[in-house]
């Protein structure tokens, strides 16, 4: 069978059991909707919130960013994974004990103002929107990288699918999905894993391979990569290099972005108690864990791997002839993610640091006329099988794992924004009198309008595609995580407080990321270039958020201490979400 | 250990222990966030260069934690949250056992 119609085949049978999970669990009320009637096991939840997490740029980009850097990406390991551990002590059980449905919903009733719902689905709507546009296009991308169909095609065909089960089961048809792309996604990625690590460290489990001996060399792996990639004037692999202030303001960023991202708040509305609250972060955890101790595993290797390709002899001797590159480099060749230019007309390819003046002279001395291969960043984790020599079946796995990542992150999405509209907008705002039946039908026309907008905005993506993910963590990190800490965790904090706090995180962080992208990404107009010289105190826009979150608390707490103490219902109500007793019981009140 | 209130679960929950429990609940958050903190920001970045000295497989523990240690201490630490809460809810009598 050819690799082709092997791709068609997986991808084809993962899309078919989607969609049969989706007639099995079809919602039929708003409880079911939106919080899959609250009957999801802790474990399960675990499972649907790695994949609701992990989305494209986890699962496709993420190795491929550390293996370029090296430890200054760390970052993004600690940021991802860390703001579990403030989601499950500061917010979940207690939004949980709540026992409503949306972000927004808590925030109005904490903040006993319909003025602090609105921010809140503002804000909500900003994240998601520029959130899912990333989801959208990745989806795309992998669908014409693996099925040789046009972006748009693809993109139609996968917003079809998410359409199916996501307007029929809301977030029950959304959950069980889930797990089911969890599934296919970790296998999809820790199969290749093995086997890389197995090739060059004999050690069957990355995450152990990366700390063991290089099998070629004798040397610990990460001595070996470190010596290779200086000998070729890049920055040592596990050398620090640039701001640390920004290192930590960054990972920090990361931390707050996740604990306050909308969609996977919500995961944490599903399950029966306040304790599987907790208990379900943790799983959840372990199952992002699996994948996240696997990358900088496949980083680190996929790297060595390609530099010992290209020198077969060592940085110190000739590169491999043009001719005699392996079969995966032609493959890859085709796609242009990677392209050869022989600037010497030497027929050999040279691959080293061009951008270093130091190491010019040494360039120089070798006849070396520029960098002449270009990788982008992907192909750490696309052509992993085929660099391992791995049968096609795990090529066809990758094509659905990275399917599944991007369709069960936008899902997940699209829930979060169609659930502020139907339940925050229409039945707490404009129509409070809508009855049940109306309110469901209200959430599926809201989902359906939701995907239709995304895959829109899919196809014709904004120019600034690449720059949202940082905008979507900085606001999320920002807006929503104070407001929901606060609220939970102080009784002071007035309406006029949030409101303010939360306007403020959201007007600074902007201005400081269009300081540097542009106002609202249109190139040209930024009024400083993104460069580290120019950011005040080394502070780059993706790690603003944190201060803009710093920020927010000030303001909400400046605020609230010069206005009227919220009233004693409200404070009551704060006391009794503290508390887990009285969960199961805990019915709407309006 | 056992809690007086444990005896009668169906004891009103009066103000006091309520603020107990709560202020129990804050030292625990404390102590986990001290260690989530410590092993991200400060093993793995600020305090990276003392730690230097220490080999791990090729490079150095802050390596180490910035790129697995810090992940795999914040799962303990969740696991470790819900175990203590879950006997803290208990010892207050606020769980959620149907009573």
């Amino acid at each position: 069978m050819s690799q082709y119609a092997l791709n068609l085949l997986v991808v084809g049978a993962s899309f078919a059991l989607y969609i049969g999970i989706a007639l099995w669990a079809r919602a039929g009320s708003t409880s079911e909707f939106y919080a899959a009637n609250r009957g999801v096991s802790p474990v399960m939840n675990g499972m649907a919130t790695a994949a609701d997490w992990m989305s494209a740029a986890s699962f496709i980009s993420m190795a491929g960013l550390i293996a370029t850097v090296g430890y200054v990406n760390s970052s993004y390991l600690m940021g991802w994974t860390g703001g579990y551990v403030l989601l499950a002590l500061l917010l979940a059980p207690y939004l949980r004990k709540f026992g409503k449905y949306t972000v927004p919903d808590f925030i109005g009733d904490r903040f006993y103002s319909s003025g602090a719902r609105l921010v809140a689905v503002l804000c909500l709507i900003i994240i998601s929107v520029t959130y899912v546009i990333g989801q959208m296009t990745g989806a795309g991308v992998a669908f014409s990288r693996f099925l040789e169909v046009d972006v748009t095609t693809g993109l139609l065909i996968g917003a079809a699918v998410v359409f199916v089960y996501a307007v029929l089961g809301g977030m029950k048809g959304i959950t069980y999905t889930q797990v089911a792309q969890y599934i296919a996604l970790i296998v999809a990625y820790t199969i290749p894993a093995i086997f890389i690590s197995l090739q060059l460290t004999g050690n069957p489990v990355p995450p152990l391979g990366l700390f063991s001996e290089h099998t070629a060399s004798g040397q610990p792996l990460l001595d070996r990569l470190d010596q290779v990639v200086t000998d070729l004037g890049f920055g040592a692999y596990t050398g620090m290099s640039g701001s640390t202030l920004n290192m930590v303001l960054f990972t920090l960023s990361l931390m707050i972005g996740t604990a306050g991202l909308p969609h996977v708040i919500i995961r944490f509305f599903t399950v029966p108690k306040v304790s599987d609250a907790r208990l379900s972060a943790g799983w959840a955890l372990v199952f992002i864990a699996l994948l996240y101790l696997t990358a900088p595993a496949v980083g680190a290797m996929a790297r060595l791997n390609l530099l010992s390709t290209i020198y077969p002899e060592g940085p110190q001797a000739a590169a491999l002839l043009h001719e005699e590159r392996p079969n995966w480099m032609r493959t890859w060749e085709a796609t242009g993610l990677l392209s050869w230019e022989d600037k010497n007309g030497d027929g050999r390819i040279q691959l080293y640091n061009d951008r270093n003046a130091a190491f010019a002279e040494t360039a120089a001395e070798r006849g070396w006329n520029g960098n002449e291969l270009t990788v982008n960043n992907d192909i750490i984790v696309l052509a992993n099988p085929e660099i391992a020599n791995l049968p096609g079946w795990v090529v066809a796995l990758i094509a659905a794992g990275g399917l599944a990542a991007a369709l069960s992150t936008a899902a997940g999405l699209l829930l979060a924004i169609s659930s502020a509209i139907s339940h925050d907008l229409i039945k707490r705002t404009i129509n409070p009198g809508i009855s049940e039946k109306g309110e469901l039908l209200a959430a599926r026309i809201a989902m359906a309008l939701a995907i239709i907008v995304a895959t829109w905005l899919g196809i014709n993506p904004p120019g600034f595609a690449a720059q949202v993910v940082a905008l979507a963590f900085g606001l999320a990190a920002a807006t929503l995580f104070p407001a929901l800490m606060m609220g939970i965790f102080s009784k002071r904090i007035t309406s006029e407080g949030a409101i303010a706090g939360m306007l403020a995180g959201l007007v600074f962080t902007c201005l400081y990321i269009f300081t540097y992208l542009g106002w609202f990404f249109i190139p040209g107009t930024n009024w400083l270039e993104n460069t580290p010289e120019n950011h005040i105190f080394g502070i780059a826009p993706t790690a603003i958020g944190s201060v803009g979150a710093l920020l927010n608390f000030a303001v909400a707490y400046g605020v609230s201490a010069v206005t009227k103490a919220p009233p004693a219902d409200v404070q009551d109500m704060v006391e009794s979400i503290r508390i887990p007793r009285g969960a199961q019981a805990a019915a709407p009140m309006h | 250990m056992s809690h007086p209130s444990s005896t009668s679960p169906a004891r009103p929950i009066t103000a006091r222990p309520a603020q107990e429990y709560w202020s129990a609940n804050l030292r625990i958050i404390g102590i986990c966030l001290a260690i989530w903190a410590l092993v991200s920001f400060g093993f793995g970045i600020l305090l990276r260069p003392l730690l230097a000295g220490i080999a791990v497989g090729g490079t150095d523990l802050g390596f180490w934690f910035a790129q697995q240690g810090s992940i795999i201490t914040f799962v303990a630490l969740i696991f470790f949250y819900a175990w203590r809460m879950n006997r803290l809810d208990r010892e207050f009598g606020v769980d959620e056992e149907q009573s």
